[in-house]
């Protein structure tokens, strides 16, 4: 047996031996026996039952029937208010990177299939605008809104106000100074040149000095928590708030990984991010705001612990799947292939969590924003997970790597998936924030069905031209332009897509300052799809 | 707070032996690998090119990573070269794989399309050699002179797609950059490679384990 193979085992062993080890440790500690327990510290005393919608339940506003309950409600209330500037800072800022991140997305594909548009300019050109979009809309808006989203849950969590807020606004500020450097920098051509990890070294900084201000909150209030249980949304959420400083600490330290090193260290981080950053905040939200707008405890909270340790456990080595067929060790791949399959553990368990807390009350998502937005996104969370443990199988992986397939299926991750569940999130909190109701609610539809159709549009289009674009580049007898036209319908319909999911953009984005801004009536209703109440009867 | 440390300790443990089996191991065992004794490193005029290859984003269409044609068998086929080993980007940093092919794999692009002449007015734009290619046009790395003088790379665009009057010339980026692409050739022997291409053959995994630390 050569040494590689020996540590390798001995390594996968160790791995286990951890992972075995903390399940045991969760079991010893009870976070099992009192799994339906724990799984309800989500509610206030008495509030199981009721729903909480945006602002105030639908159906009566549950104010609670005893002073006990009532003073948890107003406690929460309190809470809420704690994280107000903090969440504010971050929300705004994120709704912000969006609309700019859109706009270079729109551009990079029309570039696509019409090259002379704005390719005068260097600062414009396809190589600067497609890194600009991706990192605007990765730690612009993804990762602003989920921290943002994360410090409103936190204080709700524990039951107790946000201690030191203030350093989360200063990170916020720190972290929206990284992005404006690091987006000139790749504006200027200063880019690192690797893939996600384009912000020279320098900025990067900023991101963790900026990253870690959070993570004081975070200890501050976890310190003061008033709740005997952890719930499962606070494990992914703290979870993710340790991973990404380590993840993008190892990833942009700079002239440490040359050559091909440096490419699997390029993409454990990238999909780190993914996998251990944005989906650990997307699935703790939908954890929170499922059962929330309920009323209803998700249906199995050991399932849910089992979710999360497996998660990390496969998660975190899967990212090799992106040089299939590269120059690199076999092992070092197939190791990635293992993981992104048993990846179907997790997802299988979040998706019988997900979906199944749902069962009986599909009705709610005709009137309910938030629960529409945070359902669909789960269940694209399901989709776009098992379309990934697909993918990195080498037989498919032959044909849909280094096509757009990939980047259809990213949409469909981070946008169906990660982007519609913090929507849901915002229109769950902002009200909350501001004591303000969501003025129109036709424009929440409005914003809701451009963003769902251009989604559509956008994903079906790449998968399908992806797909036969990468059939066809693997028989060399099909010349390569031909290739090239082929392709052309569906980056043309991506452009269309492109372009609708950037108008629903601006229709939130106005909605969310009318919102700041305290514009429209004031009612006593939340606003919901329809209303519960015939408006006319105030 | 016990119970939360602990969870983040535990989340904080499982990322560092990922990292251990993810990055560590393959940067011992890659780092290892016999650099082939024809790979030139790059002069100062290619490293440049890279950069610029770099700065413009070039990496987000095309790849540098010729498969093995027993896994992929177009790759070869369309004369993009021999799978590629990881000896082949000892002086590339960082690595520029890629993940796309929007356009061709460039690994070879040298020794494919050896003309720097070529390779400039490909660049000025494409569409005046390759009809309804979607590469972007580069004109920023060119000139627009009235009269080249002694020393000017001129690059004699055809119509339509060059200017009226006067001539277009190359700047130092643009000879950089071409200079780089023709530098892309990896034609030589790989030592490392497997004889065998399929997966399973023993002797080619022996050849690559004995050099593994
Ligand atoms: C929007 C995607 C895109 C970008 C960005 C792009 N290319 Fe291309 N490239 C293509 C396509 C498509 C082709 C095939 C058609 C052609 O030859 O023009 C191609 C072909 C080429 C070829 C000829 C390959 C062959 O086998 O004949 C070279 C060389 C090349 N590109 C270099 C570059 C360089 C250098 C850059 C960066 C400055 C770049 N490309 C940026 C899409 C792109
Ligand atoms: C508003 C509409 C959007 C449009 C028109 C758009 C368009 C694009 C385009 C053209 C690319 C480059 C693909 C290529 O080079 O082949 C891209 C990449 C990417 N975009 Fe978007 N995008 C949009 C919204 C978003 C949003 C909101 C997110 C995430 C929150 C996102 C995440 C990404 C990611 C992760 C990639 C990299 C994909 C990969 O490398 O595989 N996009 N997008």
């Amino acid at each position: 047996m050569t040494p590689t193979i020996a540590i390798l085992l001995i390594i996968t062993f160790v791995l286990s031996t951890v992972g075995l080890l903390l399940l045991i440790w969760s079991i010893a500690n009870n976070q099992f026996s009192h799994g339906q327990a724990a799984a309800r510290t989500i509610f206030s005393p008495g509030e199981e039952g009721h729903s909480e919608d945006p602002a105030r339940p639908a159906d009566q506003p549950f104010t609670g029937d005893t002073s006990e309950q009532a003073a948890a409600i107003k406690a929460r209330w309190t809470a809420d208010q704690s994280s107000r500037t903090a969440v504010l800072t971050w929300l705004s800022s994120s709704v912000f990177w969006l609309l700019l991140g859109s706009l270079f997305g729109l551009t990079s594909s029309i570039k696509m299939h019409l090259p002379e548009f704005l390719a005068a300019s260097e600062f414009l050109t396809f190589g600067r605008v497609r890194p600009v979009h991706l990192n605007a809309v990765t730690y612009g808006w993804a990762s602003m809104a989920g921290i943002g989203v994360a410090l409103f849950l936190i204080p709700r969590l524990f039951k107790t106000s946000l201690a030191g807020g203030k350093y989360a606004v200063l990170g916020g500020f720190i972290w929206n100074i990284g992005l404006v450097l690091g987006l000139s920098a790749i504006t200027l051509g200063l880019s690192d040149g690797e893939e996600w990890l384009e912000f020279p070294w320098q900025v990067d900084v900023l991101f963790v000095v900026g990253g870690a201000m959070c993570a004081i909150p975070l200890l501050l209030t976890a310190a003061n928590r008033q709740v005997e249980h952890l719930y499962v949304t606070s494990w992914y959420l703290m979870a993710a708030l340790v991973w990404f400083p380590i993840l993008f600490l190892i990833a942009n330290l700079p002239y440490t990984f040359p050559g091909a090193s440096g490419a699997t260290v390029n993409w454990w981080f990238a999909h780190n991010v993914l996998g251990l950053w944005v989906t650990p905040i997307g699935i703790g939200i939908a954890y929170y705001m499922i059962p929330k707008i309920l009323g209803k405890p998700i249906i199995s909270y050991q399932l849910s612990l089992i979710g999360f340790w497996s998660l990390a456990l496969f998660y975190s080595q899967v990212g090799i799947h992106h040089l299939i067929g590269g120059p690199i060790p076999t092992w070092l791949v197939t190791l990635s292939i293992v993981h992104s399959v048993m990846m179907s553990i997790p997802v299988i368990t979040v998706a019988i969590n997900h979906h199944g807390t749902m069962i009986g009350n599909f009705g709610r998502l005709k009137d309910s924003p938030t629960l529409r937005f945070v359902w669909i996104g789960a269940l694209m969370y399901t989709v776009s997970s098992l379309q990934g443990s697909m993918e990195a199988l080498r037989s498919i992986n032959v044909i849909t790597h280094f096509t757009h397939y990939t980047v259809g299926h990213a949409h469909l991750g981070m946008y169906a998936f990660l982007s519609f569940i913090l929507f849901g999130a915002v229109y769950f909190i902002m009200p909350r924030l501001t004591n303000w109701e969501w003025p129109w609610r036709r424009l929440i539809s409005l914003h809701f069905w451009l963003v769902s159709i251009g989604i559509l549009i956008y994903v079906v289009s790449l998968t399908v031209g992806g797909w036969k674009q990468g059939l066809a580049l693997l028989d060399a007898e099909m010349p390569f332009m031909d290739i090239v036209r082929m392709t052309l319908p569906a980056l043309q319909a991506r452009t269309v897509g492109g372009a609708l999911m950037t108008l629903g953009h601006l229709v939130f984005a106005f909605h969310f300052i009318a919102m700041l801004m305290r514009r429209g009536t004031a009612t006593e209703q939340p606003t919901l799809f329809r209303p519960v109440v015939k408006e006319n009867a105030q | 707070m016990k119970r939360a440390l602990a969870i983040m300790v535990g989340a904080a443990l499982i990322l560092l032996l990922a990292t251990l089996t993810l990055v560590a191991m393959p940067y011992l065992q890659m780092s290892a690998e016999q650099v082939p004794p024809d790979l030139k490193p790059y002069t100062e005029q290619q490293q440049r090119g890279r950069q610029l290859y770099i700065a413009n984003g070039c990496v987000y269409c095309h790849s540098q990573q010729p498969r093995d044609p027993g896994f992929a068998p177009g790759d070869k086929e369309r004369g993009w070269g021999r799978p590629s080993v990881p000896g082949d980007y000892a002086y590339d940093q960082p690595h520029l794989l890629g993940t796309m092919r929007t356009g061709p794999d460039l690994f070879n692009i040298g020794a494919r399309q050896p003309s720097i002449d070529w390779q400039l007015m490909h660049l000025y734009n494409p569409r005046a050699v390759i009809k309804g290619s979607i590469m972007p046009s580069y004109p920023f790395l060119f000139r627009h002179v009235d009269e080249p003088v002694e020393g000017d790379k001129v690059v004699n665009v055809p119509p339509p797609y060059g200017p009226e009057s006067g001539k277009i010339v190359a700047t130092d980026d643009a000879l950089a950059l071409a200079e780089y692409l023709l530098a892309l050739d990896h034609t030589y022997p790989a030592p490392t490679l497997p004889k065998v291409p399929a997966k399973a053959s023993p002797k080619s995994d022996e050849s690559k384990e004995q050099r593994a630390p």
